[in-house]
C-alpha cells in the first residue's frame, strides 16, 4: 500500500509540474461549459437539472481521457525510465494500479472543478441533488473505465499518438455498443444473445440511467470490474513489452 | 572473502538469438569488476537480468543471499543500480527525484532528508537540485542517476556505463567516488573504456558473443598480451651498427625486430623466449658496446590489444557458428 501512494504522489506531482494538468483542466471546463449551454441549452431547457452537463461526458471523455492516458506507460518506455522503475523493489501491482489511481483522482479533480455549474443550478432553481449526485458518480466511474482501457492501450506501444488513437478506438466501441443502428447491423450475423451481451457492454446504456438519477449497483460493478480486467491486461503486456 | 554476487549460468535467448550464453562468476566485497566486451556482447543484458528486469531463459543469480527467481523484491532491495544512460522523470527536479526514489526505498522523515543529503554530497549535486532533469546537462544527469543507486548505501552496485558521454573531468570524479565506495561494497560496472579498467577495477571479466572469454585482475589480462615481457629499446643507430647480431646472440632471446629508424634513431623490439627476464643483461650488453641508449623500456602487455585479439576471435567463431 505504502509503495502505491508513494507511486500516486509521484504521477499527481508530475501532471501539475508539467503544463498537462492545466491544460487539461482548462479546456475541460471550457467543453463542458460549450456542451452544457450552447448544445445541452441548459437556460432554454427551464428545468433545474444538470443532465444536459452530464449527457456529453462520454462523448468529452472519448478524447480527454486518452489524452490523460496515453503517456502512462507509452513515456515510461520511450524515457528508459521503466528500467529504473522495474528494478526498485516495487510490486507490478502498486506500479499498475499507482499509476491507474494518480490518473483517475486527477480526472476527480477535473470533475470538482465544475462545482460553479451545481452552485449556479441551485442559485436559479430547486434541483434534486440526489440527481446530481448520482450523475458525478456516473461520471466519475465511466472515466475510470476509459483510464483503464487507456492504461492498457498505452502498455502496449512506445509511442504516445498510437495510444491515443487505439484508446479512441476501443472507448468509441464500448460507446457504440449500445447504439441500435450498431446492434442491427451485427443482428444478422450474431446469436440474439450474443446482442444482448454486447448491449450490456455499452457505456452509453449503463450511463443514462445514471444521469437520470438510478444509482445501478450493477453499473458500478460493471465498471470496477472492467477496471480490474484491463488493468490486469496491462500488467501482463507491461511484463511482456518492458524490454522491448 | 564470501561472494556477494553469484551468476550461475545466466542465459538469455531473444528468439533465436542467443544474447547471454552461460555466464558464470562470482564477486566478492571489495572488488571492483570491470565488465567488458564489444557493442552487443551480452553485458547489458547480463546486468539487466542480475537486477531483475530481464528474466533469464535459463540459470540464476544469487545476490546478498537471495536468489533472483525467488526473492526477486529482497535482490531489488540490496542492488542500487544505474542503467545505460542514466533514465530518471524528465520533469522532476534532482531533489523531487531523489526523495521519491528514497520513499520507494522505504526511507520516511528524517532519515529519507539524511540520506538524500548525503547522495546528493557525495554526487556533488547540490548547486542543481532544484532544476528540472531534463534541463540538466549529461554529467549532471549521470549524476542524478548515481545518486539514485547509491541512496539506500547498497552492498551490491551495478552501474552501465556509468562513464559513458563524459568530459575527462567529470570522468575522474566519477571514477573517485567509485574508489571511494568500493571497500565495504561489491560493484560490477561495464565499460568501453580500458584505461578506466586499469584506473579503477580490482578485476576484469570480459565477454563476447554471450561468453566470458577471459576473467582476471588487469594485470593477469594485459600479461596475455604478446607485447608481455618484450623490451623496447631506442638507440642512436650510428653507435649500434652491430645491434642486432649483438643482442640475437644472448641466451634467451626469441627474436629481435627492427620497429623504425627515423632521424638516425634506431627503436628495436626485443622479442624473449617464454619467462626470461633480459633488461639487466641488455642493458649491460650497450654499456660494453658504448651503444648511445635513449631509451629502454620493459612492456607489460596493452590490454586494449589483448581485448582486440580475444574479442575478435570469440565473435567470428560465434559467426561461423550460426
Amino acid at each position: 500500500m505504502g509503495h502505491t501512494l508513494t507511486i500516486v504522489k509521484r504521477e499527481l506531482a508530475s501532471y501539475f509540474i508539467t503544463p498537462v494538468a492545466y491544460v487539461f483542466i482548462v479546456i475541460f471546463l471550457f467543453l463542458t461549459g460549450i456542451f452544457t449551454f450552447y448544445l445541452g441549452s441548459f437556460f432554454e431547457r427551464g428545468m433545474a437539472d444538470l443532465t444536459p452537463f452530464f449527457v456529453f461526458h462520454p462523448w468529452l471523455y472519448l478524447f480527454l481521457i486518452p489524452a490523460i492516458s496515453m503517456r502512462l506507460w507509452s513515456e515510461e518506455r520511450k524515457q528508459g525510465t521503466i528500467e529504473l522503475l522495474m528494478t526498485l523493489p516495487i510490486p507490478m501491482y502498486a506500479m499498475v494500479l499507482g499509476k491507474f489511481l494518480a490518473a483517475w483522482l486527477f480526472t476527480a479533480i477535473a470533475l470538482a472543478l465544475t462545482f460553479p455549474l451545481w452552485i449556479t443550478v441551485n442559485y436559479l432553481g430547486t434541483p434534486d441533488n440526489g440527481v446530481i449526485l448520482a450523475g458525478y458518480i456516473g461520471s466519475f466511474m465511466l472515466a475510470g473505465a476509459y483510464l483503464a482501457i487507456g492504461a492498457f492501450i498505452s502498455s502496449i506501444s512506445k509511442n504516445q499518438v498510437i495510444s491515443f488513437v487505439g484508446s479512441v478506438v476501443v472507448c468509441l466501441l464500448f460507446i457504440l455498443a449500445g447504439f441500435p443502428v450498431v446492434l442491427e447491423f451485427v443482428s444478422g450475423l450474431a446469436p440474439q444473445w450474443l446482442i444482448n451481451t454486447i448491449s450490456q457492454f455499452s457505456f452509453l446504456t449503463n450511463f443514462e440511467s445514471l444521469t437520470k438519477g438510478i444509482i445501478d449497483g450493477r453499473f458500478i460493478v460493471y465498471v470496477l470490474s472492467m477496471i480490474g480486467c484491463f488493468l490486469f491486461a496491462n500488467a501482463v503486456m507491461v511484463e511482456m513489452k518492458k524490454a522491448d | 572473502m564470501a561472494a556477494m554476487i553469484e551468476i550461475k549460468s545466466l542465459r538469455k535467448e531473444f528468439g533465436s538469438f542467443v544474447a547471454v550464453d552461460g555466464v558464470s562468476f562470482n564477486v566478492a566485497r571489495g572488488e571492483v569488476l570491470g565488465f567488458l566486451g564489444p557493442n552487443g556482447a551480452g553485458k547489458s543484458t547480463t546486468m539487466k537480468m542480475i537486477t531483475g528486469f530481464l528474466a533469464p531463459t535459463s540459470g540464476t543469480a544469487v545476490v546478498c543471499g537471495h536468489d533472483i527467481l525467488r526473492d526477486p523484491m529482497k535482490v531489488k532491495a540490496a542492488i542500487g543500480y544505474l542503467p545505460e544512460g542514466a533514465p530518471a522523470y524528465p520533469e522532476m527536479t534532482p531533489w523531487s527525484f531523489l526523495n521519491f526514489i528514497g520513499q520507494i526505498r522505504g526511507f520516511r522523515g528524517a532519515d529519507l532528508r539524511r540520506r538524500v543529503d548525503e547522495a546528493v554530497q557525495k554526487t556533488s549535486l547540490d548547486s542543481h537540485l532544484y532544476v528540472p532533469i531534463e534541463s540538466l546537462s549529461k554529467g549532471y544527469k549521470r549524476r542524478v542517476g548515481l545518486a539514485q543507486a547509491i541512496i539506500h548505501n547498497p552492498e551490491v552496485l551495478i552501474m552501465d556505463e556509468p562513464t559513458d558521454g563524459l568530459d575527462p573531468n567529470q570522468k575522474h570524479e566519477v571514477r573517485k567516488l567509485i574508489g571511494e565506495m568500493a571497500k565495504d561494497k561489491a560493484i560490477i560496472l561495464s565499460t568501453h573504456i580500458l584505461e578506466e579498467v586499469e584506473a579503477i577495477c580490482t578485476r576484469a571479466v570480459i565477454i563476447a558473443a554471450g561468453k566470458v572469454i577471459a576473467d582476471g585482475t588487469p594485470a593477469q589480462l594485459a600479461a596475455r598480451s604478446d607485447r608481455h615481457n618484450n623490451i623496447t629499446l631506442r638507440v642512436q643507430s650510428r653507435t649500434a651498427g652491430n645491434f642486432k647480431d649483438h643482442v640475437s646472440s644472448v641466451s634467451g632471446v626469441s627474436e629481435v625486430l627492427m620497429v623504425r629508424e627515423h632521424d638516425g634513431v634506431a627503436t628495436w623490439r626485443i622479442v624473449p623466449k617464454s619467462g626470461a627476464a633480459l633488461i639487466t643483461q641488455v642493458g649491460a650488453l650497450a654499456r660494453q658496446n658504448n651503444w648511445e641508449v635513449l631509451e629502454i623500456r620493459l612492456e607489460q602487455g596493452r590490454l586494449d590489444e589483448v581485448f582486440r585479439d580475444l574479442t575478435a576471435d570469440a565473435t567470428a567463431k560465434a559467426g561461423r557458428e550460426n
